[in-house]
């Protein structure tokens, strides 16, 4: 099904939100890839807050290139998020509900989603150029040492996503390809 | 005996670095524009149409195609003629990368050390690889690699015993693991042969192929076409969401190898398969 959504992501609109839809998402979201997760989690260890709220918070895993003279933001398509499933359930224990990335998560992350009403949106891997598009505004708001990795505010509109896995635990990587084979048939067998 | 200036190397190199990032090979647009046309899901058809528009954003806006724009693996087939002179032939290829990757608004995604991390700052150093071959030309290819996709790369020390069969159950194998993680739709690089190391560097090389080229070896040209072929029964498809196109290309390439072995390195690299070559 085709959504269009405006953040911050509600308990609410996080439970609407179905493996396999496709959504256009507008709002304010924060970018953090490795070093930055690093950093947010020794941060709440030591009992202080974030650069930001997270309640309802939607993180953007990417590590954008420089913008050019005139532009808002470089390519910024999204890195593989199974190098963050090390701080993905800290930071949802906080409020983060969603994350936008690509690639596979682990169980933990997916037990975590469904405790804390979780969302996983996909971005597609590699079209940094079409989804800079979506990108209206970005601040660097902390880490600026980390270069690329620095956590920056984004403001998107119309943001193409696709639900990978949702607020019950329902796994697109799972049932598309199911499906898929259900209606072709592996074909090993020929 | 040519003479060739070590800044003549270094303004190409710096040239191919943004040109490569923001300009896919015809061959590999080609090639997802074909399976585009092959896929029959909503899903997966919609991730390819993107796909395509990415590109050719890209293209128009002179822009990278992709944020990762990689390390930058340069290839050097220097001619045994060739005396390269004014300077230090690998500082040259990193002055280039550190040029073009500036120039360029590319990211810069090198790390000074493995474990210790702390990034270079200028995408230095390239990785390079420098053949010796007849002529007094160099040849000079440049391929910004990614890492989402490098980082599901795989190679095998089977015993000669494991066969053909061993192979392709290790190419299936590979791909399968790296289900969504690679960005498919995937291209396939399998280096055969060789010692641990060759077998890794004959995969890389494997993805600098075009496309629409074979291997010159017909029994390697049919397996190529046939392990291309199961890969795209696995279901996996556009980004992992399902569906027919989970590789764009499979290339293989091989040399002798020892008698008591028979290596097998798959480097997985993504729709993103970049390269660009320019001889000098």
């Amino acid at each position: 099904m085709e959504k269009h959504i405006t953040l911050p992501l509600t308990e609410e609109l996080a439970c609407s939100l179905h493996a396999g839809d496709t959504v256009y998402l507008t709002g304010t979201i924060y970018t953090s890839r490795d070093a930055g997760h690093k950093r947010m989690c020794e941060t709440l260890k030591r009992g202080e807050d974030l650069p930001f709220d997270p309640q309802d918070a939607t993180i953007y895993y990417v590590g954008p290139t420089p913008a050019k003279p005139g532009q808002v933001i470089g390519s910024a398509g999204p890195t593989t998020s199974g190098r963050m499933d090390a701080y993905a359930p800290t930071l949802m224990s906080v409020g983060a509900r969603g994350m936008i990335g690509k690639g596979a998560r682990l169980p933990e992350v997916i037990e975590a989603m469904k405790t804390y009403h979780g969302v996983y949106f996909g971005a597609i891997g590699g079209a940094g150029a079409l989804l800079a598009k979506c990108i209206k505004k970005c601040e660097l708001i902390a880490y600026e040492d980390l270069g690329a990795e620095a956590l920056r505010k984004l403001y998107v509109e119309e943001m193409p996503l696709v639900v990978i896995i949702d607020s019950r635990g329902r796994n697109l990587y799972e049932e598309g390809r199911e499906r898929y084979l259900k209606m072709h048939g592996t074909g090993m067998d020929q | 005996m040519r003479e060739i200036d070590a800044g003549r190397i270094t303004e190409v190199i710096e040239r191919l670095c943004i040109e490569a990032n923001e300009h896919l090979p015809e061959d590999v647009k080609c090639a997802i524009r074909d399976c585009r046309v092959c896929e029959d899901g909503e899903i997966a058809q919609g991730v390819l149409d993107n796909i395509i528009e990415n590109f050719e954003i890209a293209d128009r806006e002179c822009v990278p195609v992709c944020q990762d724009t990689g390390m930058a693996c340069v290839f050097l087939e220097i001619g045994q003629d060739v005396h390269i002179t004014g300077g230090d032939l690998s500082e040259a290829v990193d002055e280039g990368v550190r040029r073009g990757y500036e120039k360029g608004f590319l990211r810069k995604s090198v790390v000074r050390d493995p474990v210790r991390r702390g990034n270079t700052g200028d995408n230095t150093p390239a990785m390079l690889y420098t053949e010796i071959v007849p002529g007094e030309e160099i040849r000079i290819t440049v391929g910004p690699k990614g890492f989402g996709s490098e980082n599901m790369s795989a190679i095998r020390m089977f015993k000669p015993s494991a066969g053909l069969e061993g192979i392709k159950d290790f190419i299936l194998e590979t791909v399968e693991m790296a289900g969504p993680n690679p960005c498919p739709p995937m291209v396939v690089g399998v280096g055969i042969g060789g010692t641990f190391d060759k077998a890794a560097f004959l995969a890389k090389k494997a993805l600098m192929r075009s496309l629409d080229s074979s291997n010159e070896d017909p029994f390697y040209a049919d397996l190529e076409r046939e392990m291309l072929e199961k890969i795209n029964r696995l279901g996996i498809g556009p980004q992992g969401f399902g569906g027919r196109t989970t590789a764009i290309g499979l290339n293989i390439e091989t040399m002798p190898t020892h008698i008591a072995g028979m290596p097998c390195a798959i480097n997985i690299s993504c729709h993103v398969t970049r390269h660009k070559t320019e001889v000098i």
